[in-house]
């Protein structure tokens, strides 16, 4: 019997769930997919917003500032790269100049700090490749970048190591209470026990909240492409480049990646709940928009496009942080679009101190650590520590992806950390293997065997991305 | 302890490094050490295993690791030193080489000479935009042809092949051996890129269909590929509306081309060439990093393997010379590629190097009854009839010493059709 049931590791449900284990409570987190950081928290832009988009007094804007200051010290706690490099958005006409103002005082009435307005010579200074047409921008020093799946899974790693619960492979089917106790069941017939449930399901969140008998999450999806460029070009940027605001959202934007890459997207269209397809048409507005924003984009160094759902509300478009009014004890933090990636450490703690307090006393866990070591903490290391390692065990010697240089020993330690890596997609999420111009050509049959390996299973079971993604049918003649 | 100089260091222990070492030991060099980041030599041989290696060079047809197994006989012979599983981390102009492995650790080596000889890498998925879905079943040929031949696996039964590159054909041949379906190779260009013997032993006496013009706009599936949509192009190679065919499949190979992998090259700020986007060289194929040689695949794509140890024993050769008499004065003429042609290589000549000079280059276009032309300013140095070139063979033509010599300025590489 858990204190807490948490459904959907994303990067507000693994914020929450360890937030929760900071205190004396017994949480557990249930995550449909067979790996967590799987929903919009994989693909998204992985911007840590400065906070004047949203309009002031809305939640948006109030956890998105604050998120914004927490998430230097969060990311560190963690052990993820997170990079301060500001941002700009960049103006194309008189018309867009007065935006910026308009932006820039909403900025000052969210209190977001540091913000001015530039000109073309200051713009072309700080970002030699911009737009020749670009007459001038907002620049707001806080704005950063992190990695928005790292930061997911090291914030569920950290919690599991403070003596949480993950169950993958677990999509809430039913949801029942009794005697104050909610009986969350998987269409498996796995079923977990707890007195609150935090409800986290991303686009799922409309869905849980009916499964437990609230009908008013009504959640829409809105899906957005990313073409990425090798680490060759990176430096192209050196901030984050947006375009002025328009109904549909901040734009398409150009930005350095905290791993050097250059990011270019996304698009902003209506979609399907689970479709994450890329479309001839999303890409040609992505290099269309990058185009007119930059000078010859290096867009021959492209080595991938993908493209991530952003999970809306509906009906009050502002994030829905609350205890449910038709279900005691059924907390809703749904219609997380963004700037939720910036917001998640801000939008945890109040979570916890504010609505998880009304039902259960927070007794601080003495126990709790916060700190993890960095996933692909290997390169980081001096040569002597290298070597050190490499004495002990020799599969930190042995590079097995070549293009971002991983090694095995790296490779192993992912399959068995918290929350450990089963399949190819999920050793690629943490270690980097297979993320680098090659795109898994090489390392991919290393990584499968070592996956089959490690968890004691046929190299055939091996998946790329868990359940039917199976790599292989067969064996060869 | 370690032993931390060597005179020549050769990074890649493929069918390059391994002809370029035994070359340098057969020039006079002795203290040489090829560094391999896999288990074993013989580089991307190894998964090669059909026929059709060494028909040039030993005039009968041998599998990759036949034809590997050759060269290795050769190093071991002559107890020339190879370091395994050891991946070279970075090289510095100095010809400082950085390497780690599981029994040393990381560590640093000094060299007189450097031959480069890392290969080349596959073009992914990735760098082509494809719309659609990133399920399982989305695999380089290469790959393929690892998990098959070396690991034992199947990927997948029902494939579609974009890129008529040669690994796709053989994959297309091996797959069918394999029980699986082949339903289509698709090439966006008007042409294969890959030899023509491929294409008749590969496809059709395996009754594959070979869609030229064609590409795919989409591929389709979850958690594994079903399907892709397979589309004529322009001659802008844009996407025809209305030619989409749909094929079933759970499998898509992806052969569409192949990128010397200068990674450590660009590092140690070796220059590159557009043409080949392997390093600038010399006849002897030093690049412009004085004691820097290159040679194979990381040099320019070769259409065989036969190729690449032919120049790879100049590279080596060139690296035993340089030990024994260190550097010299040169005296340069630039070579470039002119009309229909996309490269030239070397890219420089250095008349101070006694020798005629094979140049190898590759055309833009398949034409017939053409000429070639190598030319200095107004003059023609040499000038040569062909039937037939296609971009996917590379051709080679001779210059004399006494040519080289005679002319001033730049040498200019043309084809031009006849009449
Ligand atoms: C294209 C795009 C760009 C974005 N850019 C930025 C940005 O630059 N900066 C920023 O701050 N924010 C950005 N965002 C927003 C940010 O990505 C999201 O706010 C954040 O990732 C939401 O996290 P989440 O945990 O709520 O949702 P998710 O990450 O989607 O997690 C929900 C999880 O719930 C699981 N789930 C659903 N149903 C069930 C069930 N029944 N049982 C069990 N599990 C279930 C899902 O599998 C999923 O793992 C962007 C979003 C998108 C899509």
């Amino acid at each position: 019997m858990y204190d807490v049931i948490v459904i959907g590791g994303g990067v507000i449900g693994g914020a929450v769930m360890r937030e929760l284990t900071k205190y004396r409570l017994r949480v557990c987190l249930v995550e449909k997919e067979d790996d967590v950081a799987m929903g919009a928290s994989k693909a998204n832009s992985g911007i840590v917003h400065a906070g004047f988009d949203a309009p002031e007094g809305t939640n948006k804007a109030k956890f998105n500032v604050l998120g914004n200051r927490m998430m230097e010290g969060y990311a560190a706690e963690l052990g993820v790269k997170f990079a301060r490099i500001g941002s700009l958005v960049l103006a194309f006409s008189e018309e867009d100049m007065r935006l910026l103002s308009v932006l820039e005082a909403r900025g000052v009435r969210n209190g977001v700090e540091g913000l001015s307005v530039i000109g073309q010579a200051e713009l072309r200074a700080m970002e030699p490749n911009v737009s020749r047409n670009a007459v001038g921008a907002l620049y707001a020093p806080t704005g950063g970048i992190v990695c928005p799946y790292e930061l997911t899974i090291a914030a569920i790693g950290n919690a599991m190591d403070n003596g949480a619960d993950l169950y993958t492979g677990f999509e809430a089917a039913s949801i029942t209470k009794a005697n104050g106790v909610f009986t969350v069941k998987a269409a498996s017939g796995k079923e977990v026990q707890g007195k609150l449930i935090i409800n986290c399901a991303g686009l799922g969140a409309g869905h849980v909240a009916a499964l437990a008998g609230d009908d008013g999450i009504k959640i829409g999806a809105r899906i957005g492409e990313y073409i990425l460029l090798d680490r060759e070009s990176g430096g192209f940027v050196r901030h984050t480049l947006f375009t002025t605001p328009t109904k549909k959202g901040k734009g398409i934007l150009v930005s350095p990646t905290v791993d050097g890459n250059i990011l270019l997207g996304p698009t902003a269209e209506e979609a399907e709940e689970g479709n994450t397809d890329t479309t001839a048409a999303g890409m040609a507005a992505v290099t269309a928009s990058a185009a007119r924003m930059c000078e010859n984009v290096p867009l021959f160094n492209t080595i991938t496009s993908f493209a991530g759902v952003r999970a809306y509300s509906h009906d009050r478009h502002d994030f829905i942080i609350e205890e449910s009014a038709a279900v005691e004890g059924l907390i809703h933090i749904a219609g997380i679009e963004s700037p939720g990636l910036t917001s998640a450490p801000a939008i945890a703690k109040f979570a916890v101190e504010e609505l998880v307090s009304k039902h259960l006393p927070l007794r601080k866990n003495e126990n709790f650590s916060g700190r993890r070591a960095p996933d692909a903490f290997f390169k980081q290391l001096s040569a002597e520590e290298k070597n050190e390692l490499i004495a002990r065990d020799p599969a930190y010697g042995r590079i097995v992806c070549r293009c971002e240089q991983i090694t095995e020993g790296e490779i192993v330690r992912a399959v068995h950390e918290n929350p450990p890596a089963c399949n190819i997609d999920a050793v690629k999420r943490r270690t980097r293997a297979g993320m680098g111009r090659c795109q898994g050509g090489f390392c991919q049959p290393s990584v499968a065997e070592i996956i089959a390996r490690e968890t004691g299973i046929p190299l055939e079971q091996v998946t790329k991305s868990g359940k039917a993604s199976r790599l292989l049918m067969g064996r060869s003649k | 302890m370690m032993k931390t100089e060597y005179d020549i260091i050769i990074i890649g222990g493929g069918p390059a490094g391994l002809a370029a070492a035994v070359a340098a030991y057969d020039g006079g060099a002795r203290d040489i050490v090829i560094l391999e980041r896999e288990a074993r030599t013989g580089g991307i041989l190894n998964q090669c295993i059909h026929n059709g290696f060494g028909l040039t060079r030993f005039k009968e047809s041998l599998s990759g690791p036949e034809y590997a197994a050759r060269f290795e006989a050769e190093v071991q012979k002559r107890g020339i030193e190879t370091l395994l599983e050891t991946t070279v981390l970075s090289l510095t102009a100095e010809k400082k080489v950085t390497a780690i492995s599981p029994t040393h650790g990381v560590f640093v080596l000094q060299a007189k000479a450097v031959v480069l000889a890392m290969g080349c890498r596959e073009r992914s998925r990735g760098a082509l935009n494809i719309a659609g879905s990133r399920p399982a079943g989305i695999y380089s040929a290469g790959t393929a042809q690892k998990y098959v031949n070396i690991k034992g696996y199947l990927p997948g039964k029902e494939v579609v092949i974009l890129g008529s590159g040669d690994i796709g054909l053989i994959m297309a041949r091996r797959m069918t051996l394999e029980g699986a379906k082949v339903h289509a190779v698709c090439e966006i260009m008007p042409y294969s890129s890959g030899l023509r013997r491929n294409i008749v032993q590969c496809l059709d006496d395996f009754g594959i269909p070979l869609y030229l013009n064609h590409t795919i706009t989409k591929i389709e599936g979850k958690d594994r590929v079903t399907g892709v949509v397979v589309s004529r192009v322009d001659e802008n190679k844009r996407p025809i509306p209305g030619t989409e065919i749909h094929f079933d499949c759970d499998t898509v190979l992806f052969s569409v081309g192949l990128i010397p992998e200068n990674e450590l090259t660009k590092a140690a700020g070796i220059a590159l060439s557009g043409g080949t986007r392997g390093a600038v060289v010399y006849q002897n194929r030093e690049t412009e990093a004085e004691g820097i040689f290159a040679c194979g695949n990381v040099l320019q794509v070769h259409d065989l393997v036969d190729f690449v140890s032919e120049e790879a024993e100049i590279a080596g050769r060139a690296a035993a010379q340089y030990i024994a008499r260190g550097p010299h004065q040169r005296d340069t003429v630039e070579v470039t590629n002119g009309q229909n042609v996309s490269y030239v290589l070397p890219q420089k000549l250095d008349k101070n190097i006694a020798g005629d000079v094979k140049l190898f280059f590759r055309v833009r276009q398949t034409m017939r009854d053409c000429t070639i032309t190598v030319s200095c300013g107004e003059t023609v140095l040499v000038s040569r009839k062909k039937r037939v070139v296609t971009p996917g063979e590379m051709e080679t033509v001779l210059l004399s010493q006494e040519k080289i010599s005679s002319g001033n300025g730049q040498i200019t590489v043309t084809v031009k059709e006849n009449g």
